[in-house]
């Protein structure tokens, strides 16, 4: 980036701290939140100031300067994500006594938004792990809680979310995918379609059809990664979240043992639901990071880019269209944190208020990134630039954990 | 020996922001800016955590002076590992007119209430780049000191430290007690983990004043006026060799 007025200071800083991992990536010093209207800081108490520091120094650090060779070469980063494990984002809301940080929703969404402005694809990811350890925290019985929660929380080993089939996304309730009952094992048939870290993940959390039609005949079950008749797709090829594989995953006479089911027969898909609540708000925070990262590099941009005789800072369209920009991020930050508030307090709004957070924020925190790429003008294009990748990146987001439209209904 | 090990540690503005200077010139703008640990500070923290965990030192106690604001950056240190904080209350004038010789003067004096065995400070501070307050606290104690350390080692009841100079390393064994400063390389900060942020909010940080350790806060320098360093200006092209030096002739440089 270039100079900006008394560079001075950083300057002489930057060249004497060179250390590896501690590189001033060019880029990444803008993400530190530092522009005070848009602080997510404010309203935050002093701890949760500290967990959002340490989440935004791990994502300028380990992440952002990888981004987009994750991107690219679309590499799952196993090894930053058991570093980010080891300071406590492998099971962020999963209780202490299995090894999890007992943190709130609210504290979780603050972490995930921090996290996501060092790359988002690798964020959603550390999402959905965290949303498969809480489902077998909170429903597992002791021995599963035992056996999976503290080996995915120290990412050990990775999760997967199955719910999606090639014939079931929005109406998830009329899934195939059937598991029957045979002995002390259920034996599935059928595959799931679009899931996240299929393939290089180790422990499936897999809703199938133990019974009848509808939800009241669906389970959930616990499937790992070696047992014969589990295999995976072609590895999808993706417009983003590039850092995490995507594949089908196919059950031919899968045997799973029945102890691997957490709760109930038929209470699979009320369990699929409990999970995607706090889904939403993890993936509209992760929105939220994007947004907040995009505003900064848009206004960095209009501060050196200079047409007609002056920097594009001085232009009142864009001037406007930045004041637009933030507010609409701390409108969506607002939201997102009400919503991981009445959830966590297990208020009788907060399943809409998920709802409705995932829909409004996922658009808008898009739109966003998208209007920093505009002001990026030609350059927003260009992969050198980061801003197209936040908007590659969050695409997604308006479409799974349920497609906006079905929120809306 | 007691086995305490004390580390200074100051909130300064944050090293990623663009500093303004106020209209008046009088100092730069630090309202709604992002502050937070100084850097060479957390390497000290770094540090000091490190002993404790080698079992060379049995507590680490993390001071800051400075306003109510500085129990944040105790918080920090005490989420990286150290076991208790002291907060030193300065504020308003006194608080724009610390310098270097009213922290060391503050720093000594609790040495000695605390009987520290080490007192580790990092290099210099990334806001006024003075690089004095350890040599000072040293002096006033008269410890010995052991600045620019890229490496620290027991050697049985001395401390070897690695100093970085301008011609290389140089390797100094020092009697505890002593100062050290934390230069860049002396180690890597490590992240505060989630656990130990919840931790720290359980260990106590004491509210002290600087009358209480009979420190004078008068400063004796004054700040005249703030500037932002000059525009960098377009340079000149030459043609030939011969035009250089007419223009370095000029400029009274050659």
């Amino acid at each position: 980036m270039a100079a900006l007025g008394p560079l001075g200071r950083i300057a002489r800083f930057g060249s004497s701290i060179c250390r590896n991992h501690r590189l001033i990536y060019n880029r990444s010093p803008q993400r530190r939140g530092i522009a005070s209207c848009i602080d997510p800081s404010h309203g935050l108490t002093d701890e949760q100031k500290e967990f959002q520091k340490v989440a935004f120094d791990f994502a300028t650090n380990e992440m952002a300067p990888h981004m987009a060779e994750w991107d690219q070469k679309e590499m799952f980063p196993v090894e930053t994500m058991r570093k980010a494990a080891e300071l406590g984002f492998g099971g962020i809301y999963v209780q202490p006594d299995v090894g999890g940080s007992g943190l709130s929703r609210l504290d979780t969404s603050v972490i995930f938004e921090a996290l996501s402005t060092g790359c988002v694809s690798t964020t959603a990811y550390i999402s959905i792990h965290n949303m498969c350890a809480w489902m077998i925290d909170t429903f597992g019985n002791a021995e599963q809680r035992e056996k999976f929660c503290p080996i995915l929380c120290s990412m050990e080993k990775f999760a997967s979310y199955c719910l999606t089939e090639p014939g079931s996304g929005s109406d998830a309730a009329s899934l195939l995918t059937t598991a029957q009952l045979k002995g002390d094992h259920y034996i599935l048939n059928g595959s799931k379609a679009f899931i996240s870290g299929g393939g290089d993940t180790d422990i499936y959390v897999v809703m199938c059809r133990t019974g009848g039609k509808g939800p009241k005949g669906i389970s959930c079950l616990v499937v790992e990664k070696e047992t014969p008749g589990l295999s995976f797709g072609k590895k999808e090829k993706k417009v983003g979240w590039n850092s995490q594989p995507t594949r089908a995953v196919i059950f031919e006479d899968c045997a799973v043992p029945v102890a691997n089911r957490l709760g109930a027969e038929g209470q699979g898909f009320g369990i699929a639901m409990r999970g995607l609540n706090g889904g939403r708000i993890n993936i509209a925070s992760c929105s939220l990071g994007a947004a907040h990262a995009c505003v900064q590099l848009a206004r960095d941009h209009l501060l050196v880019r200079k047409q007609f005789g002056e920097t594009l800072s001085n232009n009142q369209f864009l001037q406007f269209k930045l004041a637009e920009m933030a507010t609409r991020l701390v409108a969506s930050r607002l939201l997102v944190r009400e919503a991981a508030t009445a959830l966590q307090e297990n208020r009788s709004d907060a399943v809409s208020l998920c709802s409705m957070a995932k829909l409004f924020v996922t658009d808008e925190c898009f739109d966003i990134c998208n209007q920093a790429l505009q002001m990026h003008g030609g350059y927003g294009y260009l992969k050198d630039y980061a801003v197209q990748q936040f908007v590659r990146d969050i695409r997604v987001h308006q479409i799974l954990e349920v497609q906006n439209a079905a929120d809306e209904c | 020996m007691s086995g305490r090990v004390l580390v200074g540690v100051k909130r300064v503005i944050d090293y990623a922001v663009k500093i303004r200077v106020k209209p008046d010139n009088s100092s730069v703008v630090t309202d709604g800016v992002k502050h937070s640990m100084n850097p060479f500070c957390e390497i000290a923290v770094e540090e000091a955590v490190k002993l404790k965990e080698k079992k060379l030192i049995k507590e680490v106690v993390a001071v800051s002076c400075g306003p109510q604001q500085a129990q944040e950056t105790i918080r920090t240190a005490l989420a990286m590992g150290a076991d208790r904080g002291i907060h030193v209350e300065v504020t308003g004038k006194d608080y724009e007119t610390l310098g270097p010789l009213q922290v060391s003067k503050i720093m000594a004096a609790l040495a000695k209430k605390e009987d520290a065995q080490l007192v580790i400070l990092g290099k210099q501070a990334i806001d006024d780049d003075c690089n004095q307050t350890g040599q000072m606290t040293a002096a006033l104690l008269d410890w010995p000191q052991g600045t620019f350390a890229s490496e620290v080692s027991f050697d049985g009841d001395k401390i070897k430290v690695v100093r970085e100079i301008d011609g290389g390393l140089e390797t100094i064994k020092i009697k505890t007690p002593a100062v050290v400063t934390a230069d860049l390389r002396l180690n890597t900060p490590r992240y505060a983990t989630l656990p130990n942020i919840m931790k720290a909010k359980k260990k106590k940080i004491a509210n002290v004043k600087p009358a209480d350790l009979g420190v004078d806060l008068t400063s004796r320098l004054e700040v005249v006026r703030v500037d932002e360093p000059p525009q960098r200006q377009a340079g000149v092209k030459v043609e030939t060799v011969d035009d250089l030096v007419g223009k370095l002739k000029e400029a009274g440089t050659v």
